[in-house]
């Protein structure tokens, strides 16, 4: 392939610079006391002062706001792989009459392009109706809602690489239609279902709009953990970034391992 | 054929395997929405923990046709999607031209350019608000290296919005830059070269061969970051609220602030409708572009 001018190698590290030193800032700043902030000082004594009070002083709650990210994360990731999968064999392998899929699937962009934060005044009555305001089952099943479009149509994706050829030899081999699903299209798909788990553990990790508004204290997940120190009378700027730095890590670690399918999973419908 | 020796489960397995993803999508999308239609016409009252609806459809539509909002949070939310998106669709494409040719650092490259998608908005949001901040904020510091006053980035209402777009810019960048990437890497090497060996200039094979040959891929890109772009939410809340005065308030921040800030329940169903209206229209015309374009 060609090569790159010199002109081009500048503004391609240029922009890795642009993607990495925003971080490297607010990583830097997490480690300083707030005066060294305030001062705006370069070179400082490094502390972890700012991730302790983060973590466990008594005004924050992150370590609680880490446990229910990670439950309402967990659970809803499970659960939506679960239904999306299921669903999008169905919709995929069996005869579906046109209306039923196209109203399925015309539905689900549908309800993918709308603004979250028109339905979540809704789910607010009809949860404090049913007594799920503030609990793990209403946040959970509103983040199954968001995610289970991208899930079907991911694992669509997916379903679609695998030959028809395979399944029918295991029907010819006597496998009914359940065991055809388990043992041979289940596990070719492995790499749909790591794509589409992980995205749907990111998203419900990163959740701020629904969790906002369906959640009190007892509730509360990251996001809304790290918006509190930036809402506070006095803006804790130390704290801020350090909180920011915490919440990016579970992400970060699950995209390191999960990336390569990933990007097959995002770019498989997109470019062919 | 498999049918007569089939357990009634798995002779239903098409039909419950469907199913569960159905309820949820009728319970909490379906029912919800219909609500909004019954919730628009009414009007909340709640007092100790009891719910007073009232069926006032003039109530919401007068707060309507006066809401002095509404306009500004409108025209902001097209100004944000239509600057962002163009923004993101160019610098996005233009990153993946170039580093599908740097043959040594794409694995790095890619992981790299990744991580902005991965972070919460919120922590963006947090992390942005203090890169801008008028006071120590690194972009002011940077300003007073070279003598320049620093900009109040967030507070002055004009700059307040590209301030907010900007670091939208820099979240979704790389989103369009993963989809495009991997649509220059499918494209087969022997078209290139080819092209080249007919003498075509880096160039022309830039606009002639490959840019057709992307163009479904651009498009999916531009659709998906557009639906994205008018959900914009999380950020903008943590750096600027939609302050100072109307300066960067968007349709998701009013919707917001109707619901739970007023707690006008009713109108801010009415507001929702509209929105919803808003964005379909805008996908349905896009949709028309977009496949006059591929023809």
């Amino acid at each position: 392939m060609g090569q790159l001018t010199m002109l081009q190698r500048c503004a391609l590290t240029f922009a890795i610079f642009m993607v990495v030193g925003p971080f490297a800032w607010i990583a830097m700043s997490s480690f300083k006391y707030q005066v060294d902030i305030y001062q705006g000082s370069w070179i400082f004594e490094p502390t972890l002062a700012n991730y302790k009070d983060v973590l466990f002083s008594l005004r924050s709650n992150f370590t609680g706001n880490l446990w229910n990210s990670m439950v309402v994360a967990t659970l809803s990731t499970i659960l939506v792989l679960i239904l999306g999968t299921l669903a999008a064999y169905s919709l995929h392998r069996f005869a579906w009459s046109p209306w039923v899929s196209k109203t399925i699937i015309g539905w689900m962009l549908f309800f993918h392009m709308i603004p979250v934060m028109t339905l979540v005044g809704p789910w607010y009555l009809i949860f404090r109706r049913l007594g799920m305001y503030d609990s793990y089952t209403g946040l959970v099943l509103t983040h199954v809602t968001i995610n289970l479009p991208m899930t079907v149509w991911m694992m669509m994706a997916f379903f679609k690489e695998v030959p028809v050829e395979m399944e029918e030899a295991a029907e010819i081999d006597g496998c009914s239609r359940l065991q055809s699903f388990f043992y041979v299209v289940l596990p070719v798909v492995v790499p749909g279902l790591i794509a589409a788990g992980v995205l749907a553990f990111i998203f419900s990790w990163n959740e701020f709009a629904i969790a906002l508004n369906l959640t009190s204290r007892e509730t509360a997940t990251v996001p809304i953990g790290v918006s509190k120190f930036a809402q506070e009378y006095e803006i804790q700027h130390a704290q801020m970034a350090a909180a920011s730095i915490l919440a990016t890590i579970p992400a970060v670690l699950i995209m390191f391992f999960g990336q390569k399918f990933v990007v097959r999973g995002l770019t498989l419908g997109s470019v062919k | 054929m498999t049918q007569r020796h089939g357990s009634l489960l798995d002779r239903t397995f098409p039909y419950w395997s469907l199913l569960p993803a159905v309820i949820v999508f009728v319970v909490l999308s379906v029912y919800p929405m219909v609500n909004l239609l019954v919730m628009a016409v009414s009007t909340f009252r709640f007092e100790g923990g009891a719910e007073i609806t009232t069926f006032n459809p003039m109530a919401n539509i007068s707060r309507f046709a006066s809401d002095p909002v509404l306009r500004p949070a409108l025209v902001n939310t097209l100004i944000f999607v239509a600057i962002s998106v163009t923004l993101e669709m160019v610098i996005g494409l233009w990153l993946a031209l170039l580093a599908s040719r740097a043959v040594s650092a794409k694995g790095l490259l890619r992981t790299l350019i990744i991580l902005p998608i991965l972070v919460p908005p919120v922590a963006i949001g947090s992390m942005w608000r203090l890169i801008y901040n008028y006071e120590f904020g690194v972009i002011n510091q940077f300003l007073a290296l070279f003598g320049l006053d620093p900009v109040n980035w967030l507070g002055d209402s004009r700059f307040a919005l590209m301030s907010v777009i900007l670091v939208d810019v820099w979240h979704w960048v790389p989103f369009i830059f993963l989809i495009l990437f991997a649509a220059v890497e499918g494209i087969p090497v022997d078209m290139l070269e080819a092209a080249r060996i007919d003498g075509a200039r880096q160039s022309q094979i830039t606009r002639y061969v490959m840019l057709p040959m992307l163009l479904p891929a651009i498009i999916v890109a531009f659709t998906f970051r557009s639906i994205l772009a008018f959900k914009a939410f999380d950020e903008v809340f943590l750096l600027t609220s939609g302050g100072p005065g109307t300066a960067t308030e968007i349709i998701s921040l009013h919707l917001y602030k109707v619901f739970f800030v007023q707690n006008d329940l009713g109108y801010g169903a009415m507001l929702s409708i509209v929105t919803i209206l808003m964005v379909v229209s805008f996908m349905l015309v896009a949709r028309k572009a977009t496949s006059a374009l591929e023809r």
